[in-house]
């Protein structure tokens, strides 16, 4: 058993055991985009960091991929944390706005501006398709193709791959297509429709007045009416 | 799956990637790109899963999934080429081929590529092709430059003698030309490759002339000894020419200028060498 402590709580907790899961089951949040329980830990989407370490060697990592060590101090909301995250939402808002699982992390983490070059990628490259497919569904249909900004995901030779068993595993798990948001894009993509909502949200003490967690987000099908 | 269980495999993980470059290589060497035919063998050969095998052979550069031309060439694009308008000489070159940057014109001639530094910066900007720089080049220098990459930038002048001709060869994986008209062997540019055996490492002047065995280097390279070849320009091994027929050791395949492959045995003194011109490669 390694002991440590996680946001001032001591316990410990077996070898192997990673960050993120020590401090969920401690019961503090921490958001994840790229990490789903039963496929291997994967660290691309970053939204999972923690910081570790004292002073001057205090260090940011992802929880995901971070196995727990003895007598470490983990830090899950601290203020630098906390910038991190909201810096690594506005980047995935600038390139995925339409994506409702990012909006709504948008809203819950008060992230109400986004300074980039609006972009409308249907994909963020979290991986998590590729693992469902390779470890779950035992198939290996499709990959990661080419790198740097040409990096995208598809079949080898972009044809009808063989192995596919068109299980729809790939799709399920996606957090950038699986989720329309329906808000009618603005030049900087916020949503933000569930902030003006009437009446306002129930669980606005945890959520400051934001309501992206209803599905179909309400915000949306007033807009469309 | 279990954390620890995902750690474990990743050693073996790196094995296969490994010998997978390295099955990639040879058959960039034998077809001078990666043909999707190849790639399903390669699949089905050694069992690697084709997302993996095509996922490495999309991310490096040296790879090419599509034919390539005669003759590589390659804009900087690098900072100080860039502010030397080296853009511009790129979009000249794009108009004059009608092709964009990583495609080949339609009758193989040419490769067009931009790199993003050739270290060649004071020369800014530079265009390389098949291994010659070319240093400040303007719009209006393009046209020049392409015409004498067509009419050939090592040429040599074939013989009457059926028996001994010389060859113009190229590096099978970065398509540089090899020819060193500085250092000529039987009044021809000599071939020049890096050698490697015990633990010395030189260069090696081959004779261009198909039928003549004359060398010269840097190493006096023993009787019988095996030596590894590597490309001088990209460093690589030319690897991938199967087996020589008369000694049993690994035959070094280089590309001839115009169609085709050469390889040598890569024993000293073996004189075991195949030429095939039948232009497979560009068929």
């Amino acid at each position: 058993m390694i002991r440590l402590s996680i946001n001032g709580l001591e316990a410990s907790f077996e070898k192997g055991t990673t960050l993120l899961e020590a401090a969920r089951f401690l019961g503090f949040p921490i958001p994840t985009l790229c990490h789903m329980e039963g496929l291997s830990p994967y660290g691309a989407c970053r939204l999972c960091v923690v910081e570790i370490g004292e002073g001057q060697g205090a260090k940011l990592v992802t929880s995901c991929t971070y196995p727990v060590e003895e007598g470490l101090h983990v830090r899950t909301a601290s203020t630098r944390v906390m910038r991190a995250r909201r810096m690594i939402i506005e980047l995935l808002l600038a390139s995925c706005p339409q994506s409702k699982v990012i909006q709504d992390l948008a809203s819950e983490h008060g992230v109400r501006r986004q300074r980039f070059r609006q972009e409308h990628e249907t994909c963020i490259l979290c991986g998590l398709c590729v693992r469902m497919c390779e470890e779950q569904m035992a198939a290996g249909a499709i990959g990661f193709r080419g790198r740097g900004e040409r990096r995208s995901i598809g079949t080898p030779f972009d044809i009808t791959s063989e192995i596919c068993r068109q299980c729809g595993g790939c799709i399920y798990v996606c957090p950038a297509c699986q989720l329309r948001c329906t808000y009618n894009a603005p030049e900087k993509a916020i949503c933000g429709g569930c902030a003006n909502l009437q009446p306002p949200c129930l669980e606005k003490e945890r959520f400051d007045d934001m309501m992206c967690y209803m599905e179909p987000c309400a915000a949306c099908e007033i807009k469309k009416d | 799956m279990k954390p620890s269980a995902h750690t474990d495999s990743k050693p073996q993980q790196q094995a296969r990637a490994g010998s997978l470059i390295a099955a990639l290589e040879e058959i960039q060497a034998r077809h001078g790109y990666l043909p999707q035919k190849a790639l399903l063998e390669l699949h089905k050969r050694t069992g690697a899963s084709l997302v993996d095998i095509y996922g490495v052979a999309t991310f490096y550069r040296a790879f090419s999934l599509k034919p390539r031309g005669k003759h590589l060439v390659s804009v900087c694009l690098g900072t100080a080429c860039h502010v030397n308008r080296a853009p511009v000489v790129a979009r000249e070159v794009e108009r004059l081929l009608d092709i964009k940057a990583g495609d080949t014109t339609n009758d193989r001639e040419f490769t067009l590529e931009t790199v993003n530094c050739l270290g060649a910066c004071a020369l800014g900007p530079v265009v390389v092709v098949d291994g010659h720089y070319f240093p400040a080049v303007s719009p209006a220098k393009v046209s020049e430059i392409l015409q004498s990459s067509r009419d050939g930038l090592n040429n040599v002048t074939v013989e009457t003698d059926q028996r001994v001709f010389p060859l113009a060869v190229a590096c099978a994986r970065c398509n540089h030309s090899l020819m060193d008209p500085t250092h000529p062997i039987d009044g021809h540019p000599s071939i020049r490759v890096t050698a490697a055996f015990d633990s010395k490492h030189g260069w090696v002047a081959l004779s261009c002339l198909y039928g003549s065995y004359n060398v010269d280097n840097e190493y006096e390279i023993p009787e019988d000894v095996v030596v590894n070849m590597f490309c001088p320009h990209c460093h690589a091994e030319l690897l991938g020419g199967g087996t020589c027929l008369e000694c049993g050791a690994p035959m070094v395949p280089m590309i001839v200028r115009g169609g085709g492959i050469v390889q040598i045995c890569s024993r000293r003194g073996c004189r075991g060498h195949m030429l095939d011109v039948s232009g497979a490669i560009f068929a």
